[in-house]
């Protein structure tokens, strides 16, 4: 109940004036080292569950993967003209989720957007494994993969040699710089939190982390260096980020096949990247906040943030989605009004339409303040849009091969067979494995970023000398100064 | 006359950045700014600033494998299609530049990145043993200010730390 003036004042900036805090300002150092260290120590259940189900989900996809390799691909369903499947629409989708880890470490970086400082590590490990995870599907769809050391440039007999101006190719090298590159920049950005954890651990792990650590002491001369190659590498990684995926549409876009050969794809797989790995930010960032126990540093006002991104980023791949369906519609090619009219009408009419409701129908529950908030609606409409992304890749690359220019290469009868589909799980089952375990031996959470975040914070709140809230409205969901 | 190593423990930037201010301007002798070490949780570039212009050459190695990488990739593609000169190409040229610009462009940034990392190591000078007075506290919440100095001037340094309130001030044959 309001009674007094002053109690009506605090009110009102609590509800228009003042936005919840990203992060309370009056943690204590040690206590952002002891918290995040704990998270080494001991989980939550929850972290064994989805560790060991991932394990398993693994295994089944690497039981599919020898069954295909002593068997052939004709096992998966795969042959002309459907030649691709589910390995290359999954390669793209995990490729697409590497971006996320580019857009909050380096993007935000840049733009001096600290409330990405709790987050951006997972983020940045997301990038790492989902190229990992990625990677193996260009092995996977090959079918003979004792044979891939074809595709290397070496002087051999066979008279084979990469075609340089392929846009394949250029994909391989992308990749790898990609790869290479955010491994080099997650390992950077974590060696002052690696020198905490050596610092703090006992045997074994003080071995490891020693060795990991490079000698780092937080002296000057290191933070000057650091803060300076950190800064390069970002300004690397973000065009980079754009090319690979870029050179990752080109692989279509080059091509004559109708619904392929589409000048805004390059933008499109992009703006769906980005989506796809902010969405899977949220889910992630859910997970990590309960087993981790990071209510403190994964705070909503951060999930919030990071909910109007994506939510943001939504609009802009509906728009150019429509940008392709309409250029489409009123353009001369028939061949390509074929392919999307049988996309919408044909075989695959479920999933077209259930991905374009999903990825531009659904994110419209991001707009609702109330919903945002929501953690288990959010945790629900975060895999529903990366369902939806999943699906805009599979009907990126079926439906054309299904649907091709001649007679002879439609051919409508080639569902994905198990393994394929065993394998896509396994993707999955590899990915979180490989995630859980790097939250489990590195720190998810940055904890010289944090103390940063919260330093300069306090500086701010000193200088401009904010009014503290009262508490009992701070209780009810306002902060604490 | 030999040197020894001191170092003290603060627990704010601005206890530190006040007893560095001091240091600096009282002009002791057998001691020189150069051979003072700030080592602190987060980055401060404030407090840096502080001990003077202590140059970062991260950018230059930027520079020279971003050069070198994208010469290189331009050098590596364009060789390895020159190879087969004999192949007819259909009058097409041996070297196209526009889908050559794109490897290119790959290989400028990774010879970039992977040279600024080295400059990081080589300017840090990582991978390097703890110094001897390296205190974990440091890592944690406590800021360290670690000076070189002559074995005479530590007296009236140790004086100024503790002064400042220093919270703990270890010497190299201990406290």
């Amino acid at each position: 109940m309001i009674n007094t003036f002053e109690e009506r004042e605090v009110e009102v900036e609590r509800r228009f004036v003042r936005k919840e805090k990203d992060i309370r300002e009056d943690i204590a150092w040690a206590k952002i080292n002891s918290d995040v260290l704990r998270s080494l120590e001991r989980p939550r259940m929850l972290f064994w569950v989805i560790f060991l189900g991932s394990l398993a989900l693994f295994m089944f996809g690497v039981s599919c993967e020898i069954y295909q390799y002593e068997t052939g691909l004709g096992v998966a369903n795969l042959d002309n003209p459907q030649v691709w499947g589910l390995y290359i629409a999954t390669f793209i989708f995990w490729i697409g989720m590497s971006h996320s880890g580019t857009l909050l470490s380096a993007i935000l970086h840049l733009m001096h957007a600290d409330w990405r400082k709790p987050i951006y590590r997972f983020a940045e490990a997301m990038t790492t494994f989902s190229l990992m995870t990625a990677g193996l599907f260009v092995m996977v769809h090959l079918g003979r993969v004792w044979q891939f050391y074809y595709v290397v440039a070496y002087p051999n007999e066979r008279w084979t040699w990469p075609n340089f101006q392929s846009p394949l190719v250029w994909d391989a090298t992308a990749i790898f710089t990609y790869l290479t590159s955010s491994m080099i920049f997650l390992y950077i950005g974590m060696i002052p939190d690696l020198a905490i954890c050596r610092d703090n651990a006992t045997g074994f792990r003080k071995r490891f982390y020693t060795f990991l650590s490079l000698g780092w002491m937080g002296t000057d001369r290191q933070w000057a260096n650091f803060r300076v190659t950190y800064l390069t590498v970002a300004c690397f990684l973000i065009p980079l980020a754009v090319s690979v995926h870029s050179i990752v549409a080109t692989d279509f876009a080059v091509s004559q096949q109708p619904g392929w050969h589409i000048t805004s794809f390059p933008p499109y797989f992009v703006a769906g990247a980005l989506y796809s790995g902010c969405a899977a930010i949220i889910t992630l960032f859910i997970v990590l906040r309960y087993v981790f126990r990071f209510e403190e540093y994964m705070t909503m006002p951060i999930l919030e943030k990071t909910a109007k991104l994506t939510f943001a980023i939504s609009m802009v791949w509906t728009y150019l989605n429509l940008v392709e369906y309409s250029a489409t519609w009123y353009g001369d090619d028939m061949y390509a009004k074929q392919a999307l009219i049988y996309r919408a009408t044909g075989d695959y009419a479920v999933f077209w339409w259930s991905m374009n409701f999903l990825g531009s129908v659904v994110p419209f529950t991001l707009a609702f303040k109330k919903l945002r908030n929501h953690i288990p609606t959010m945790l629900v409409v975060s895999i529903l849009l990366n369902v939806g992304m999943w699906l805009e890749r599979w009907m990126i690359v079926s439906p054309t091969f299904a649907n091709g220019i001649y007679p002879w290469t439609m051919d409508h009868d080639q569902w994905p067979a198990w393994v394929q589909w065993g394998m896509v799980a396994g993707s999955f089952g590899w990915f979180n494995m490989l995630f859980m375990l790097f939250c489990k031996i590195f720190p998810s959470v940055s904890m010289y970023e944090v103390k940063e975040m919260v330093y300069h914070r306090s500086l701010h709140t000193k200088a401009h000398g904010e009014p503290s809230v009262n508490h009992e409205l701070a209780a009810e969901g306002g902060t604490a100064s | 006359m030999s040197k020894s190593h001191m170092l003290a423990l603060f627990n704010d930037f601005d206890e530190a950045s006040a007893a560095i201010r001091e240091l600096k301007a009282s002009n002791l002798e057998g001691f020189d700014l150069k051979d003072v070490t700030l080592k602190s949780p987060i980055e401060h570039p404030e407090i840096e600033e502080l001990l003077g212009k202590r140059p970062v050459y991260v950018q230059l190695f930027t520079f020279f494998g971003a050069t070198f990488g994208a010469l290189l990739g331009f050098l590596f593609i364009s060789s390895a299609q020159a190879t087969f000169l004999m192949q007819p190409k259909g009058g097409k040229p041996i070297i196209p530049i526009p889908p050559d610009m794109v490897l290119t462009y790959e290989l400028f940034i990774l010879g970039g990145v992977y040279i600024t990392v080295l400059g990081f190591f080589i300017g840090a000078k990582l991978p390097m043993k703890r110094h001897k007075l390296y205190n974990a506290r440091v890592s944690e919440d406590q800021i360290g200010i670690l000076i070189k100095a002559e074995d005479t001037a530590m007296p009236a340094i140790k004086d100024l730390f503790t002064k400042h309130r220093a919270l703990e001030i270890i010497g190299e044959g201990g406290k």
